[in-house]
């Protein structure tokens, strides 16, 4: 039997996550992720 | 019926492919190689990579490659915490229905060749590498690593990643004049890596995702807390065994019923005669 983990730990958890992406969203992390994908990733095809 | 639910499993993971690398004009030549609009700020919940001239969102794994830049050394709020998010609703639902490169690798699968059986001995210290691939080369060394020109690297997106491979570098390679002229050893080393992963998936169920991808194994991290679980109804249940069997990914869910391996495919759900396993929020019982 798997040891069941109380409900309330996951809705904590999910605050914390939203509250990261929150604070990445603040910091400006969007537009990093925006300049990356819109230009050829070089690494990712396999000629950087 | 269960026959009709695998289908529509198969049909969901298309339609969602189909959808999230829509970009037409990327495939056609002469056309931009890729998408560079503003949907590109939002990284799709599967392995797609940005670089495929389809693609409409950005890759997750690469997005969190570029925010823990070695430049800066900064931790990657934004994806890691969407990540989470998703992770603490549905655990590895993406795998099973959301990613395109796991329909690949089922397609693959789907060759009627003899399969291979990897034995426990081999098959569980295989499975961390998965975890190895995360936290090394995708969190430790983009973020630690600095060239001598100062700038970091993505090492998951540059050595491993065999999606990069398939889903932008041939397709690019083969609309772009310019850059077969530029390709090198890294292209080699990558293309070697994707083929082998492509004839593996012929004879193994699903072998990037049970041994290499660092997006499963950040999933499978919440497997046991997500509100989407797997139930097993013990009244019902009567221990024949066949949920297990069914079990491509060598999950035995009335066992382990939220082991982070499970792919959340529901195949053990719909093969259980006795209706005992049940997938979702609450736990369905079973009038018997
Ligand atoms: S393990 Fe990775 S490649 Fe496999 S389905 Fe999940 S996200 Fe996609
Ligand atoms: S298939 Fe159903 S009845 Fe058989 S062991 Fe699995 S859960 Fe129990
Ligand atoms: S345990 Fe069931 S739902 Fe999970 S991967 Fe195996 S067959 Fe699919």
């Amino acid at each position: 039997m798997e040891k069941k983990i109380p409900v309330w730990v996951t809705y904590i958890l999910i605050a914390a996550s939203i509250a990261c992406m929150a604070f990445g969203i603040c910091r400006g992390e969007v537009g990093t992720v925006l300049s990356k994908a819109v230009n050829i990733c070089m690494e990712c095809i396999g000629l950087g | 019926m269960a026959e009709k639910k695998g289908a529509l499993r198969k049909i969901i993971q298309a339609g969602w492919g189909i959808l999230t690398n829509a970009y037409v004009k990327g495939f056609l030549p002469g056309g931009p190689p890729i998408y560079k609009g503003k949907l590109k700020q939002i990284c799709v919940p599967g392995m797609n990579c940005y670089s495929c001239p389809g693609a409409l969102g950005a890759c997750p794994i690469g997005s969190m490659q570029a925010l823990f830049d070695g430049r800066q050394r900064r931790f990657a709020f934004y994806v890691t915490g969407y990540l989470a998010f998703i992770g603490l609703i549905a655990g590895r639902f993406i795998c099973g229905w959301l990613c395109l490169f796991g329909l690949i690798q089922e397609l693959l699968y789907k060759i009627p060749t003899p399969k291979l059986k990897i034995p426990k001995k081999i098959d569980r210290p295989l499975r961390y590498l998965k975890y190895l691939c995360l936290f090394v080369m995708v969190f430790a060394l983009p973020f630690f690593w600095r060239s001598a020109y100062g700038t970091g690297d993505p090492f998951f997106c540059k050595y491993i990643c065999p999606v990069g491979t398939l889903e932008g570098g041939i397709p690019l390679v083969l609309l772009n004049d310019a850059m077969r002229g530029t390709l090198g050893w890294l292209f080699k080393w990558k293309f070697f890596l994707l083929v082998i992963c492509i004839l593996a998936s012929v004879f193994i169920y699903r072998p990037f995702c049970k041994y290499v991808c660092p997006l499963g194994a950040f999933y499978g991290l919440f497997q046991k807390v997500s509100l989407v679980k797997m139930y097993v109804d013990e009244h019902a249940c009567v221990s024949c065994g066949l949920c297990a069997k069914t079990c491509k990914m060598n999950v035995d869910p009335k066992k382990t019923p939220n082991s982070s391996e499970c792919i959340r495919c529901r195949e053990c759900v719909n093969a259980c005669p006795k209706q005992a396993l049940s997938m979702g929020v609450r736990e369905k019982h079973t009038l018997s």
